[in-house]
């Protein structure tokens, strides 16, 4: 039986709170450089999310939209792609798109407001999406498209649990299930939608079990185990990759996890939540339950974790200061994007900023 | 004399939606984080404790589903006064907007109307992220059907909301996000309305007349200060966008014979060509110049590197008066 038949209410667990193999679980089959891997990204992107919230706070970055807390479901679920497959992420997924070969100064750069954070060329990465749920369809679509042109990639999209109220989330998977797309629909249920909870989000019992709607299989997941994540990411890639008889190739992942912070540098979780929930969940927290697992094998001691902590902030503080050393982007470039080729107008519209600039000069152009 | 409060223009909303929730039972509030945060901008703050969760409730995160059960209410007699929480995040519901909020009064020959207040931010210079700034009031009063009203002052917000709720029709009603908080105004305590469809005179001149709306009218008078004693600026903040005061627009034009339309808004399809085009249509005989759009650029609105060379400030607003007066 797959690991994708569990009941989509039931949820699958590997690595228990305390880091120990729940029992009858499975590890999944990976070197034991692999689990150091998974377990130096998560630390990479905790540490990384904590210096980008100070960045934010000194006013050296714009809103951020933080994911401490859900690092296991980002480098658990990004691990299981090949380079070949793509990544529809939302505006959270900066972990996983580091995973999948996005560099740390990328994601800083289109926080802090530079267009140029998106362009991603050589890397199988679709640009962010803000408005709620709208990449849930173009991953189906571009699965259509892959049935089309018979390749074997897999479209890996993530979302929120408020995403799953959208009409674009409906449509995005019902289109999957019709089209039999390659695609694994990723739900980050973290509990929370800036300010409202998942049980006012939908009446359904789990999001997973939404699948069966769709006509594909949805599994529940401890989105806080990285292993588990993995385990099932793995599967759910490889049936989107080779299919099989009497199955979709989609399937609905809802993986549950939390935000430890807010839902952005804007928001203010104290008007809304409690403090001793976000406790609770801490409990939970994915790194310490895989180094625990890591050193109970031998493969991590003080020594490696060390080295890790301190490589980890090396990598952050160098892509800061690459990201702060970039050039302002030209008011150029503003109008350069709109159109493969630019309209008059539009050129007119260019030469009258420049002539504007000249004139007043931008101090005052700005002030 | 009725005692007033000295308020910001979020907290001018904020008091406008308490007024009407108390006056009238079937006033309710409802969207994202309205209920217990109070909104993501504090537009709603407070009400949720004060009036419990019947009359202000947090919705799932669904703008179609917002503005469609709206209409519902709205067709069965309440008076709702749903929220986007963004203006750029109302294209899900648009579909509900235009083809259904807009048009039920012609459909049902006037059986069922939908007197929803569709209260949305709008507009760019906070620093948000992508899809967070875009000011697209043309979409709105392109439609048939629907009401456009767009406060450039406290005072203005709590009576022109409290005009829209007890409209019998449709009101999109956009909320310029950059002034929520930049200055204060005298605001009464007591419930009053601003007429809609009534233009504002905030400074009279007989040079050229600058035509405005929300976060853009600050910018516009300022211009028009700095060049005062060279230029003598009439500014008018139009306030209501659908129905337009035609005839304030003419009037002033026809005073000064001279026009120029200053709009956040891309130039391409904006208001300012339906000014332009009417002043022709109605004032030809009067024009000394041709009619001068200061606005945004035909071009996504970009993220905040680039965010202040996007919008129209008060030197790009001289420099529009000055084409106009030079011509
Ligand atoms: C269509 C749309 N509506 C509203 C918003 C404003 N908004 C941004 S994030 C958010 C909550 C999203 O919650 P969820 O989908 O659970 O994802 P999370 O942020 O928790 O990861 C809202 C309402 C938006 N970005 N897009």
């Amino acid at each position: 039986m797959s690991v994708l038949d569990t009941d989509p209410r039931e949820q699958v667990q590997v690595l228990a709170e305390d880091g120990s193999v729940v029992e009858g679980a499975t590890v999944p089959d990976l070197s034991e450089e692999e689990f150091v891997e998974m377990y130096r990204t998560m630390k990479l992107a905790r540490h990384f999310d904590q210096r980008a919230v100070s960045l934010q706070r000194q006013g050296r970055m714009g809103t951020y939209p933080p994911l401490s807390g859900q690092e296991a479901a980002q480098v658990g679920s990004a691990m299981a792609l090949d380079d070949q497959d793509w990544l529809i992420p939302s505006y959270r997924e900066h972990a996983a798109s580091y995973v999948h070969g996005l560099t740390l100064e990328g994601t800083l750069r289109y926080w802090m407001g530079d267009e140029r954070g998106n362009k991603l060329d050589d890397l199988n990465i679709f640009p962010v999406a803000v408005p709620i749920a709208s990449q849930v369809p173009h991953a189906a679509g571009l699965g259509m498209a892959a049935n089309y042109n018979d390749t074997d990639e897999v479209f890996m999209c993530y979302f929120g649990d408020g995403a799953t109220s959208e009409g674009d989330f409906h449509e995005g998977l019902n289109f999957g299930g019709v089209f039999d797309t390659p695609t694994v629909f990723f739900c980050n249920n973290n509990q929370w939608a800036i300010s409202v909870p998942r049980e006012k989000q939908t009446a359904s019992e789990t999001i997973a079990q939404k699948a069966i709607a769709y006509g594909m299989d949805g599994v529940q997941v401890d989105g806080m185990d990285p292993l588990a994540v993995y385990k099932v990411a793995s599967a759910a890639v490889e049936r989107a990759r080779n299919g099989e008889e009497d199955k979709l190739r989609p399937t609905l992942i809802e993986a549950v996890q939390y935000r430890y912070g807010a839902h952005t540098t804007a928001d203010d979780p104290s008007v809304y939540r409690q403090d001793d929930e976000v406790e609770e969940w801490k409990a939970k927290d994915p790194i310490p339950r895989m180094e625990t697992f890591l050193r109970d094998r031998g493969t991590l001691d003080d020594e490696r974790v060390a080295d890790i902590t301190e490589s980890v902030e090396d990598e952050v503080a160098a892509a800061i200061e690459t990201a702060e050393g970039f050039t302002r982007p030209t008011t150029d470039s503003m109008f350069e994007h709109v159109y493969a080729d630019m309209s008059e107008r539009l050129r007119e519209q260019k030469a009258y900023l420049d002539r504007l600039r000249s004139d007043h000069g931008d101090e005052e152009l700005l002030e | 004399m009725s005692d007033t409060q000295n308020l910001t223009l979020v907290q001018a909303v904020r008091d406008g939606l308490k007024g009407e929730l108390e006056r009238d039972e079937d006033v309710v509030v409802f969207g994202e984080d309205v209920g217990k945060n109070g909104g993501v901008f504090r537009a709603t703050q407070g009400l949720y404790d004060e009036f419990g969760e019947e009359r202000v409730f947090d919705t799932p995160l669904a703008e179609s589903g917002i503005v469609g059960t709206a209409i519902g209410m709205a067709a069965y007699g309440m008076k709702p006064v749903p929220e986007m929480q963004f203006s750029g995040f109302a294209y899900p519901a648009f579909d509900q907007i235009v083809s259904h909020a807009a048009r039920l009064r012609t459909r049902s020959r006037s059986r069922f109307s939908v007197p929803m207040t569709l209260r949305m931010p709008y507009g760019g210079g906070i620093r948000a992220p992508e899809h967070h700034s875009e000011s697209k009031e043309a979409f709105y009063t392109h439609e048939a059907g629907l009401k456009v009203v767009v406060p450039s002052t406290p005072r203005d917000t709590k009576g022109l909301l409290a005009a829209s709720i007890r409209d019998p029709d449709p009101v999109v009603f956009m909320e310029p996000k950059l002034i929520y908080r930049a200055f204060r105004e005298e605001v009464p305590d007591e419930t009053y309305t601003v007429e809609l469809g009534e233009a504002k005179t905030r400074r009279e001149g007989s040079d050229v007349s600058v035509f405005t709306w929300g976060a853009m009218t600050r910018p516009s008078l300022e211009a028009a200060e700095n060049l005062d004693g060279d230029i003598d600026v009439e500014v008018i903040d139009l306030r209501t966008l659908s129905p337009m005061d035609w005839d304030s627009i003419v009037e002033s034009f026809k005073k000064t014979g001279r026009a120029v339309v200053v709009h956040e808004a891309p130039k391409t399809g904006g208001l300012g060509a339906e000014i332009a085009a009417t002043i022709q249509e109605e004032a030809l005989g009067y024009q000394k110049a041709p009619v001068t759009r200061v606005t945004g650029f035909d071009t996504p609105f970009p993220l905040y590197a680039l965010e202040d060379y996007y919008m129209p400030e008060a030197a790009r607003i001289e420099d529009g008066i000055r084409e106009a007066v030079e011509f």
